[in-house]
């Protein structure tokens, strides 16, 4: 049975990917932690201001675990928000869980508490990489339907792995902001399938943005979430002079594409106007193609 | 903001339960919180984005604890502009996912 | 100011750092020791060659030069907003970005980061807020978003935001309210290399800006509501 990842909450993506009745919710509702700010400019709050944070087991191994709502604010990083991110990567460092597993939607910052945001987001980036350094995996799920932008789209690629449903979208500004600055030329916000093209899961999948591809069912982000559990990947210099030569092998590569079908084409994907249509589990065959040409 | 607070007599007391959490703060949408509390009442606490609206949430929640006549329950609603149907259909999945035996006929849907 | 008389008050000739379209890169030389200069100028938009080009500088000195201190200077409008760049995935270029400074502080390379005209929307999220501390010159600008816009995006009245600025930092544009919240850890003002000495000296590798926020009034809650997440 199929239970859709973007059309479930927060609250029940965790319910259902951990090992059942094993979570333990760490600053629960009944806490009331609450935005102090939100109320001072007439908007309601969240008892949980946004983000299910606690612990459990996947597969019988003890994790922690976050998850944005992505209907509450957009899913915005605000102060409390982002301290209760920054706790829960801090308290993996003394926990030590075989893996810390994010489930993100949000738009990035938190307007209405920009600058905290702001700030909050790089104190999580410093968290979750204390957290990496210490041999623990980080795991970032997307797969809601708004997204994961902005700081937390900085955050996704901070991460050891990311999984991704085709529903899910990984950047860092969103259409409208860009055509808002630069024209429907630059960018039709409205124009479903370019946004998708350019952002969504099957792209970052076939430019290795995405690690695992998985279709809009939380069973599915479970097992893939399983099967990354105790592969950490090192942060040395050895590492990041790697990325750096993908990242500028990228831009040599694909710097001159004016759009994702041009990127697949040039990568050696034989029908790129199929992709769309395509399932999660026939991606993988065209990323073999071309392992080197991609990323 | 407008934060309304009703209280009812009730029956049926769940006793100590764990916080059950249903619905999201978005447009259009509500969370309801069910909390255990002492004592024979139960009470209904919102604080909701759309003001004006007393009299009909009073009608809502009235029907609800006619429906579960709970009792020892403490309900937290923050609302963002949810319809009277909406909001019924939160507070009873609320109370659906009480502990057994705390459960009215209502017909809810688990 | 501008960079070219920002390095001089700091170093006098005492540095070789170019200006290449928007990036600023070079050494300087201050206290008997080099230091890495790296960073942007003419309110750039950090782009993928951008982020990338940054990255290589930290990567380098991390390479070439241990113990080696790095200055991350910060002019930026933000992110470019451009298709491009999110085609090709500008997070993963910033996020590296971040990641390379992050390895340089991990090895024990001092990292300081300073705005000195603008840093705008996400900018430097991954350069100068992943130094070991971000100072800023008293007339730089630091915002996410300016009001106006603010109040289309979020439909909150405008004067409503302006009224409540005032005696709410958590928002509005102002160099003053990241001082307030712990994200600048203190305004460079008089005798810059003294700031610049000072910054290296306490730079720390625990990220104090939590509990700075607290200190200071402006950021209540993070430092405490982190604590009960830890001690849960």
């Amino acid at each position: 049975m199929n239970r859709s990842f973007a059309e479930s909450t927060a609250r029940e993506r965790v319910t259902h990917l951990l090992d059942a009745d094993t979570f333990h919710e760490i600053l629960g509702p009944a806490e009331r932690v609450v935005s102090p700010h939100l109320a001072l400019l007439g908007v309601p709050s969240a008892f949980d201001d946004g983000v299910v944070i606690g612990s459990g087991l996947l597969d019988g191994q003890a994790i922690l675990v976050a998850a944005q709502e992505g209907e509450f604010m957009g899913g915005g990083v605000g102060e409390v928000h982002g301290a209760k991110l920054v706790g829960l990567f801090k308290r993996a460092l003394a926990a030590k869980p075989a893996a810390v597993i994010v489930l993100a939607e949000s738009g990035g910052v938190r307007l209405h508490e920009a600058n905290a945001g702001l700030i909050a987001v790089s104190e999580v980036m410093r968290a979750l990489l204390d957290v990496r350094a210490q041999g623990i995996p980080v795991i970032m799920l997307i797969g809601g339907a708004n997204g994961c932008f902005g700081g937390m789209g900085l955050i996704a690629r901070c991460a050891d792995h990311v999984v991704m449903s085709d529903i899910g979208r990984l950047a860092m500004s969103g259409p409208e902001v860009i055509e808002s600055s630069n024209g429907v030329e630059e960018f039709d916000s409205r124009d479903r399938a370019l946004v998708w093209r350019t952002t969504g899961g099957k792209h970052r999948y076939l430019t290795d943005d995405c690690d695992v591809l998985v279709e809009d069912d939380v069973a599915q982000f479970r097992a893939a979430a399983m099967g990354l559990l105790g592969q950490s990947l090192p942060l040395s210099l050895a590492s990041m002079e790697a990325e750096h030569a993908l990242l500028a092998s990228r831009l040599s590569r694909y710097g001159d594409c004016r759009d994702a079908l041009d990127i697949w084409q040039r990568a050696g994907v034989a029908d790129p106007l199929r992709v769309p249509d395509m399932e999660a589990r026939q991606m993988p065959a065209l990323k073999a193609l071309n392992p080197k040409e991609l990323a | 903001m407008e934060k309304l607070h009703f209280e009812f007599p009730g029956q049926y007391a769940p006793g100590h339960f764990t916080p059950v959490l249903v619905g999201v703060v978005g447009s259009g949408n509500l969370e309801v919180m069910l909390e255990p509390h002492g004592g024979s009442t139960c009470t209904i606490d919102v604080t909701t984005s759309a003001g004006g609206f007393g009299p009909i949430w009073e009608a809502v929640v009235h029907d609800f604890q006619a429906r579960h006549r709970l009792a020892g329950i403490a309900v937290s609603i923050n609302d963002m502009g949810a319809t009277p149907a909406v909001v019924s259909l939160r507070l009873d999945q609320a109370a659906a996912a009480l502990p057994l035996g705390s459960q009215s006929n209502s017909g809810a849907p688990t | 100011m501008n960079w070219e008389a920002l390095l001089a008050a700091l170093f006098g000739k005492s540095h070789d750092v170019k200006c290449d379209g928007d990036l600023l890169s070079g050494t300087a030389q201050f206290n008997e020791h080099t230091l890495t200069v790296v960073g942007t100028t003419h309110h750039a938009a950090i782009g993928v060659e951008l982020a990338l080009a940054q990255a290589r500088v930290v990567l380098n000195t991390v390479r070439e030069h241990p113990g080696r201190g790095i200055l991350l200077l910060v002019d930026t409008q933000g992110q470019r907003l451009r298709h491009r760049d999110e085609l090709l995935g500008i997070n993963r270029y910033m996020a590296h970005m971040g990641c390379c400074v992050e390895l340089a502080r991990r090895q024990h390379h001092p990292v300081i980061g300073l705005v000195y005209d603008q840093a705008l929307s996400g900018g430097f999220i991954t350069s100068g807020l992943m130094a070991d501390a971000c100072y800023a010159l008293p007339e730089a600008e630091i915002r996410v978003m300016r009001l106006p816009a603010m109040a289309r995006v979020t439909k909150i009245d405008e004067q409503r935001l302006a009224e409540l600025s005032k005696s709410n930092p958590v928002f509005a544009p102002g160099v003053e309210n990241y001082v307030a919240m712990g994200g600048i850890r203190a305004l460079w003002s008089g005798d810059l290399k003294a700031c610049l000495l000072t910054a290296l000296l306490d730079a720390s590798t625990l990220d104090e800006r939590a509990a700075d926020g607290a200190a200071r009034g402006g950021r209540r809650l993070a430092a405490q509501v982190t604590a009960r997440v830890v001690n849960a």
